[in-house]
């Protein structure tokens, strides 16, 4: 068993390798998506100035306090210990809770200067208490990485594995595999462990120039983030397969495909961050794995979680991964209909 | 011959039926493949052969009916037992001729000498090409040289002559020849009734989804011919003689004449001064049966 799926493991590997066009295409990219990204952001940080108020509810009454009729001054429902954070992390310009009394600072951020400044401004001397908030200042930059590099696997994997087992199926090198004691488990396992090598392999190479180029912010454990990565891709590559299993035309996988990676790109939080967003578009975008992936991936990248802290989204993916391939292994056909 | 017929044939078809829809292309056939002999499936294009060999390889479900190898219904066994050449089948790209028979061969557990395979296939000079860059012929014979590299008990041929040189046709027979002196079972499509009549040791002849003969190709001329064929240009016999009490054929721009008595004939045609210098007396073919029993030409 493991001899024959290395024997298809090998070939497809030699395949994949030998065809410059693909290849290059696969790594360059990527590549070239993140030189732009340093290029973009490389310059200052955003204009606007962002305050949280540390409350339970989502509603926001802006008569509760004039501070909280600044013009040109966002605010943000969050609880407490996030804000504080996030003021640590320059995400935020500065937290206050009115039931307390008390504002959180990041003494070295500019921003927070600015917006202390305001709320002194409207409010009698006296009323507030200082709490310094300090740390490095965490960028859009850091928190895109993680999305891009995701995004990455995402669209290799699923495109990667989807393409060429529809194209196998309809040209019937599949058939002529299915003359051979191959079994469809051990088909697939080669194909996931091929695109696995691929997805791994680029992603360490996207991780190291924006280490490199970008100074991306990484806190956490790196096995962990490892692990997080490789069950993206399996999760991803089982996804693919299960939508390839029986499809034998290239122009309806690419449909299914994109179906599948365009709702997952726009809500999995690759771009933006969800937390804003309507909460039946944060409760769907748990259905993609590349949610829980970035998440976790965000959590040891820029708040330095470890292994225990993403052991739930990584027990998800793989549930993912178990489900998709159940299904996968049962649509399986050499042959088109 | 007693013990003889106490083996179990190494495969036994029984009632096969394969619709595709509204097409019947496979009515309900049954036969047996004896051991350690060439089996040849014949019969026109769209006969249903590719159809029922596929059935019997495992890669086509059949609509009903079964397959027996060994006695039992074909499966893992089968699988690692046979080897198949397609009548066409698609490889991988960007490998090699040698990585993708080394690919083959690792599914087996028996495998063959690989080297062995390359030489008896005349793959040497080819090992380092690129699959996409075969020659249909080339093509051909990679083809079943991944169907010989487990050293199959029994071997699925799917038409593998066709696009082949006379040369490496014949250079093929020889394989086959050596192949089958290894105790090996081949089962054998073809349209060369040449290659059939050469090759194999027992037929069948389908037409339509059904068969329509089968034994061995001596036999079934024997049964069926009692006579030999005068054959001459129908330019040199414009009319037949007057008294001519011979069955008479027009075929291909030739007369085809059907006798028991040679001499009677041609004493008749003489004597009715027809010109005999392009006279041609042969025995019944395998192709005269074909196309008697299934009324088609030849694909060329
Ligand atoms: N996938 C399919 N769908 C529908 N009809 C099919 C399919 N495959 C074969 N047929 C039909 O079944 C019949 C038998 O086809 P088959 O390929 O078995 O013929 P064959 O004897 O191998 O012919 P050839 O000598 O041309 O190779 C044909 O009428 C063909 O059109
Ligand atoms: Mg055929």
């Amino acid at each position: 068993m493991i001899q024959r799926i290395l024997a298809i493991l090998h070939a497809r590997n030699l395949e994949f390798l030998r065809d410059k066009a693909t290849l290059g295409w696969n790594v360059a990219m990527p590549l070239l998506l993140v030189a732009g990204m340093a290029a973009i952001f490389s310059g200052g940080d955003r204009a606007s100035y962002k305050v949280a108020l540390v409350q339970a509810e989502q509603e926001i009454n802006t008569a509760a306090h004039p501070y909280l009729e600044t013009r040109y001054f966002d605010f943000i429902a969050m609880d407490q210990e996030e804000a504080i954070q996030q003021v640590a992390n320059h995400q935020l310009d500065l937290a206050i809770n009115l039931n307390s009394g008390t504002y959180w600072i990041n003494p070295e951020s500019p921003g927070g200067y600015f917006a202390e400044r305001l709320l002194e401004a409207s409010s009698e001397e006296g009323a507030w208490l200082r709490q310094p908030a300090s740390g490095d200042p965490i960028t859009y930059v850091d928190w895109l990485i993680p999305g891009i590099l995701g995004m990455n696997i995402m669209f290799s994997c699923l495109f990667g594995v989807g393409y060429v087992v529809v194209r196998y199926r309809k040209n019937g090198f599949l058939k002529r595999l299915k003359a051979t004691p191959l079994r469809p488990v051990e088909f697939m396992s080669a194909q996931i462990l091929s695109r696995l090598l691929l997805a791994i392999f680029v992603t360490l190479l996207l991780y190291g120039a924006t280490r490199l180029l970008l100074d991306i912010r990484m806190e956490g454990s790196g096995l962990a983030l490892f692990l997080v990565a490789v069950l993206a891709s399996i999760s991803l590559v089982a996804i693919g397969l299960a939508m390839a299993a029986r499809v034998t035309s290239e122009e309806l996988a690419g449909g299914l495909l994109n179906l599948v990676t365009w709702p997952m790109m726009l809500l999995s939080g690759v771009w933006f961050s969800l937390a804003g967003a309507p909460q039946w578009v944060q409760q769907l975008s748990n259905i993609f794995p590349l949610t829980h992936a970035l998440t976790a991936a965000r959590d040891i990248m820029l708040y330095g979680a470890g292994f225990a802290d993403v052991l739930p989204q990584l027990l998800i993916l793989a549930g993912i991964t178990a489900a998709f391939l159940t299904l996968g292994a049962a649509l399986f056909r050499w042959r088109g209909a | 011959m007693a013990t003889a017929k106490s083996v179990p044939p190494i495969l036994a078809v029984r009632e096969l039926v394969k619709d595709y829809g509204p097409v019947h292309a496979v009515r309900g056939i049954s036969f047996d493949v004896p051991r350690n002999c060439c089996f040849g499936l014949l019969g026109p294009n769209g006969a249903g052969k590719t159809t029922t060999v596929e059935i019997i390889e495992g890669v086509t479900p059949a609509t009903s009916g079964e397959v027996l190898y060994e006695g039992r219904k074909a499966g893992a066994q089968f699988r690692q037992d046979s080897g198949v050449q397609f009548q066409t089948a698609a490889l991988q790209d960007f490998i090699t001729v040698r990585e993708t028979l080394e690919m083959f061969h690792r599914l087996y557990r028996r495998r063959a000498d690989i080297d062995q395979v390359i030489a008896d296939c005349a793959l040497e000079k080819l090992q380092k090409r690129d699959n996409r860059k075969l020659s249909g012929g080339q093509r051909q014979r990679l083809l079943l040289a991944i169907a010989l590299v487990n050293d199959p008990k029994i071997l699925f041929l799917d038409e593998p002559t066709t696009g082949m040189d006379p040369q490496a046709r014949r250079n093929f027979w020889e394989l086959v020849e050596r192949i089958r002196a290894r105790n090996k079972t081949i089962v054998l499509t073809t349209h060369y009734m040449e290659e059939a009549q050469a090759l194999c040791d027992e037929i069948v002849i389908m037409n339509e989804g059904v068969i329509v003969t089968q034994g061995a190709p001596d036999t079934l001329l024997k049964a069926h011919y009692k006579e030999i064929i005068l054959e001459l240009p129908e330019a040199d016999l414009a009319e037949l003689p007057a008294e001519f009490p011979f069955s008479t054929y027009r075929r291909n721009g030739l007369v085809e004449i059907h006798t028991d008595d040679a001499n009677e004939a041609i004493t008749r045609l003489s004597r009715a001064g027809a010109p005999l210098g392009r006279l041609n007396i042969r025995p019944f073919r395998l192709e005269d049966l074909f196309l008697d029993l299934t009324g088609k030409e030849l694909r060329s």
